[in-house]
């Protein structure tokens, strides 16, 4: 028995190939190669392996959990369809790779190629073994990006980016679609398992849900083979390097939209809306495919709109819903896959020898090219569907299918007329292939002399030749128990009785047949001067261009839609920005309010303590008075804001909240002095006070409500949620696990650097990159005309210096403040001393890192204020972005320390140290955490006050700087 | 209480919403810094207000929970608070950086209609 983790290692395989080859250096060609063709040997001999697990409707299940509650799982599964595909996937894959080591030019980046083909044939295996359906949505997905990457390989070429961008967009809208489906078709059956699905087709057939299912898993699947109205992505998907044309879009990728109709088929098929909606699709594309294929003139072309063509005889044949239909599209996929693979390679080897693929410079080249002539007039005989080749056999069952009655319609009526046409182009098309190419005279003005080319690049033509004939010849003995264990897997107990003999007998087949045959022949000799001449495109349609349309339709949509919506609903100006945010909160407020108010208290002002209502009397009235002032005043400004910061620390002790209050008063003094310092590079006042207009008022007036309610809003909402009783909150849990399990007594220090470290950890880091970014901010500033000079008072003072007879200039400026800035000085040590003390004592009384930190920070920051930035920089060397560093670390470290011992991340130790004089000392992990808090706060703040500070250094050295720059504004904003 | 501290967080959160609003960019940073002593204290107010009830546990023996003042909106009003001191430093630098940059110190870079 054949194990059925061999199924990870055929799914695996490839994409760790992808990875190692990816790692490879660039200009290892050969190596990328045999690493490539090695992974695809093994996939396909692990896939030959698997036969004999398949066979007669045997299934290889293999499962691994992914989402459980989800009914998500892993789950792989083989049967004989998915082995027939596995096959081809590996096979034609192996045999691709093998032809691009001779196709692929020395200049390109082989190594990425490689790579990238080796990670789709690991999506295409994992679509087509996949056991759930999501599964399978996820790997359908993966095979559009990679099939992007691959039509975009040469990505230096424009038609190359725009094919792969519209294959994308179209395969992946698809995608898209597809997973929709696969939600609601696991809504519908109950679960996402495949097999589940495939035996629940009443249920869903007979679904309220069915027609949206099936139309969404038929946008999957139409997209994806490029069925009619998506097909124009293929033509233009042939930008891609020949190799991946002859893989993907001949016999993978494109094939996975059938695949997925086969696989579906048992439980989707046989209503009216799929005979219609995919017989509709797959008629007019078998059509409209040969049709156009006849009229193009790059062989690749040729081949594309032949390929649709044939996708779309597939697609019509599972359209009809008998299972005959379905035995014969299983066999024509096999059968497209080898001859449109040999052609595409052989169109490859044309183009490599003769520097060309248009037909109408092309000719003559048999005598250049025999044996690669032979090979492509046999594939081309067999894309004709000329007796004796496979692809007649699958032609015949075809035709004998649209000749049975399937649902008495329009459509069941024209389709033998119809089969019987596109078979007549399709002889065209490829006779037109071949005498063009090969015969006539001898082309004299080809790029360059066309050769045979080396043996092994030949190889994979004559390996998939050779099966066209045999299977052509001898089918039975050949391809018949394969196919039959595929259709087995996919029909089961409906499989039919079918005859794979070439010969049966004069019949209406067979004459539809000779009819194709002769009528292709004489439309060809009838249209052979026109199409020497005539423009790439067939008759009346060459204007009607897919692509052009799609592109007007993106354009419409991505570019001149999106401009309108930008002109109507955006603004690039703040205010109503703001505007907007403030009054989408208060609706949202108004809103939540609205549902809760049976919840209302009762207002009452009882309980109020006079003194708390006194000093909110204060501060709410600076923090009026701070947005009064802020324009005009900013100095009053900043401090009406200190005083209303002030009363908000006192509040937090008042209300049993001492670290709040520590730390509110420290950040309180940073933030005074860092806006201080700010000040001095704002524009002066403007002197003249304009008169204000009606329209401003009344933006002010507007503004001024919206301001009170959301004041209102706010302080209702507050006051709503303070006077409902606190239900049992996690708060209760970490009171009484705080000091058995964190060590400490400080319940919020412990929160911080415990129980929520990893928090904790996430806001440092916050705080570290605004250090770094105010930092990087300033390091390219250059401050405006008005703000380079010195500021008034030092022009006074070093005026007043340089009429004095005994005075130096800056001698003034040295004494300011001359005894406040010694006592400053002396306060280093004790601020030292208390930044030390807040952070030892942090873990059991109020205090802590944060605290600590800012505390050092302003220690180092009185230095500044007392000696200048000179005077302290000569003297201490503070290195704020090493303190960030260490803090950091010291952070993570800690809580990598957890994981060296078994535990999670973050996972604090706690013992009692004895450390001599002071006694037990409670000694937690945590303390290390807390020490990289401290060190990154005082590292952070140290650092944005220091770049803003030395501003007044950097000034004027950046004068010359200054008027270029201001040019270069002016400029941008005219612009 | 209750009352003076709704009152509080709605007069902080009104004269930060206007000020916000303005076109000037300092008065936009003051703005933030009144705004956020009001989210500051409202977060911190969801915690309800306790007085003399500090949650510093007095010994090392179990302890009755409702003693305390609920700490965790405590610990991310401190975190808070340092951040929002972090932001108004990255708006003040901004607001400087814009106007050497535009010469002006209107929110858009430049005059927009009085």
């Amino acid at each position: 028995m054949w194990s059925s983790e061999w199924l990870i290692l055929l799914v695996g395989l490839p994409f760790l190939g992808s990875l190692l080859t990816a790692l490879l250096p660039s200009h290892s060609r050969s190596a990328a190669n045999w690493l490539a063709g090695a992974m695809a040997l093994a996939c396909f001999g692990i896939a030959i392996s698997a036969y004999s697990s398949v066979t007669d409707g045997m299934v290889v299940r293999h499962q691994v959990e992914w989402v459980p509650h989800l009914g998500l799982s892993l789950t792989l599964r083989l049967d004989g369809f998915a082995w027939m595909f596995s096959m081809l996937i590996t096979g034609i894959g192996a045999l691709v790779i093998l032809y691009a080591r001779y196709y692929m030019s020395p200049k390109d980046p082989v190594v990425r190629f490689y790579a990238l083909l080796l990670a789709f044939m690991g999506a295409m295996q994992g679509l087509v073994v996949s056991g759930n359906i999501i599964l399978l949505a996820v790997f359908w997905e993966l095979t559009s990006i990679f099939s992007f990457l691959l039509i975009g390989y040469w990505h230096h070429n424009q038609a190359a980016r725009d094919g792969a961008r519209m294959a994308l967009t179209i395969t992946g809208a698809g995608g898209l679609c597809l997973l929709a489906g696969m939600v609601l078709l696991g809504q519908i059956v109950g679960s996402y398992d495949l097999d589940v699905v495939l035996q629940s087709g009443d249920l869903i057939r007979a679904s309220d849900l069915y027609l949206p299912t099936l139309l969404l898993i038929l946008a999957g699947a139409l997209t994806k083979s490029a069925q009619f109205p998506f097909h124009f992505w293929l033509p233009n998907a042939m930008a891609a390097p020949t190799p991946v044309s002859a893989y993907l879009h001949s016999a993978t990728m494109v094939k996975a939209g059938v695949f997925l109709l086969t696989r579906f088929w048992p439980v989707l098929s046989g209503t009216d809306a799929w005979f219609f909606i995919v017989g509709f699709a797959g008629l007019s594309t078998l059509l409209i495919g040969a049709y156009f294929a006849i009229f193009q003139h790059d062989l690749k072309g040729l081949l594309a709109y032949s390929t649709i063509s044939h996708l779309g005889l597939v697609t019509t044949l599972l359209s009809l819903g008998s299972p005959l239909a379905a035995v014969a599209a299983i066999f024509h996929m096999v059968n497209h896959a080898t001859f449109k693979a040999s052609l595409f390679m052989a169109a490859g080897i044309i183009d490599h020898e003769a520097g060309t693929r248009d037909m109408r410079r092309l000719s003559g080249l048999f005598s250049f090219l025999p044996i690669t002539a032979t090979l492509a007039m046999v594939a081309s005989a067999a894309m004709a569907g000329v007796p004796l080749l496979n692809g007649f056999l699958s032609k015949e069952m075809f035709f004998a299918e649209t000749l049975e009655q399937h649902r008495a319609s329009v459509l069941d009526t024209v389709t033998p007329y119809v089969a019987t046409i596109a078979a007549a182009f399709a002889v065209t098309y490829s006779i037109r292939l071949i005498h063009t190419v090969f015969f006539g005279p001898r082309a004299s003005d080809l790029p360059k002399v066309p050769h045979e080319p080396p043996r092994w690049m030949r190889l994979p033509i004559e390996l998939l030749v050779l099966a066209c004939l045999v299977v052509g010849t001898i089918p039975g003995l050949s391809i018949g128990s394969y196919l039959d264990t595929a259709v087995v897997s996919v029909l089961g107990d409906a499989t039919p009785v079918y005859s794979l003999s070439i010969w049966h007998g004069f019949n209406l087949p067979l004459a539809m047949s000779i009819v194709a045959l002769l009528g292709g022949i004489v439309l060809y000799m009838a249209l052979k001067s026109y199409l020497d001449w005539c423009e790439e495109g067939p008759p009346i349609f060459r204007r009607l261009k897919g692509q052009r349309i799609f592109e007007r339709i993106l354009v419409a949509v991505s570019w001149r839609w999106a401009r309108v919506a930008e002109r109507f609903l955006g603004t690039r100006r703040l205010q109503p920005q703001l505007r907007l945010i403030v009054v989408a909160a208060i609706l949202a407020g108004v809103w939540a309010m609205w549902g809760a108010r049976h919840l209302a208290p009762q207002l009452t002002i009882s309980g109020v303590d006079p003194v708390l209502a006194m000093m909110w009397l204060v501060g709410g009235g600076c923090a009026v008075a701070a947005a009064y002032q802020a324009k005009f005043h900013r100095l009053a400004a900043l401090i009406f804001l200190g005083v209303a910061g002030l009363v908000t620390c006192i509040t937090f002790v008042w209300l049993s909240a001492p670290d709040l209050g520590v730390t509110q008063l420290l950040v309180e003094i940073v933030t005074t002095v860092l806006i201080l310092l700010g000040l001095r590079w704002l524009p002066k006042r403007d002197d003249q006070i304009e008169r204000h207009g009606f329209w401003v008022r009344l933006r002010r007036g507007r503004d001024f409500f919206i301001a009170v309610i959301a004041g209102a809003g706010m302080a209702l909402l507050a006051y709503y949620m303070m006077m409902t009783p606190l239900p049992p909150s996690v708060g209760d849990y970490y009171l009484q696990h705080a000091y058995s399990e964190g060590g400490g007594t400080n319940v919020v220090n412990v929160i911080l650097v415990d129980f929520r470290g990893f928090d904790t950890l996430g806001e440092i880091v916050v705080l570290a990159v605004v250090a770094l970014t105010v930092f990087a901010l300033l390091r390219r500033f250059r401050p405006a005309e008005d703000n380079s000079e010195l500021p008034y008072q030092q022009r006074e003072q070093n005026e007043y210096d340089s009429i004095q007879r005994d005075r130096e200039v800056g001698e003034t400026l040295k004494d300011y403040l001359l005894v406040p800035s010694v006592i400053m000085r002396w306060m280093f040590a004790a601020i030292t001393l208390l930044a030390a003390y807040l952070f030892l004592r942090g873990h059991d009384l109020p205090g802590g890192g944060f605290a600590a930190g800012v505390a050092m920070a302003i220690g180092f920051l009185l230095q500044y204020l007392a000696g200048g930035t000179r005077w302290v920089e000569e003297r201490l060397r503070i290195r704020p972005v090493q303190w960030i560093g260490f803090g950091l670390l010291a952070a993570t470290a800690t809580g990598l320390g957890s994981l060296t011992v078994g535990y999670p991340f973050l996972t604090s130790y706690f013992q009692y140290t004895e450390v001599p004089f002071i006694g037990g000392v409670p000694t937690a992990s945590a303390l290390f955490f807390d020490l990289g808090v401290f060190s990154l706060v005082v590292g952070a703040t140290v650092l944005m006050l220091v770049a803003i500070a030395h501003q007044s250094l950097r000034a004027p050295k950046a004068r010359p700087d200054r008027a270029v720059a201001e040019r270069a504004a002016v400029e941008q904003g005219e612009s | 209480m209750e009352f003076v501290i709704a009152f509080a967080i709605g007069v902080l959160g009104a004269s930060g919403v206007w000020l916000i609003l303005r076109p000037r960019t300092y008065q936009v940073v003051m703005g933030l810094a009144l705004l956020s002593y009001g989210v500051n204290l409202f977060i911190f107010g969801m915690g309800r207000l306790r007085v003399n009830a500090p949650p510093v546990l007095p010994g090392e023996d179990a302890i009755d929970p409702a003693a305390f003042t609920d700490p965790l909106p405590q610990a991310l009003v401190l975190t808070a608070i340092v951040i929002s001191f972090a932001t108004t430093a990255l708006f003040l630098v901004v607001l400087i950086a814009s106007r050497g940059l535009t010469g002006t110190d209107h929110v858009d870079g430049r005059e927009g209609e009085r």
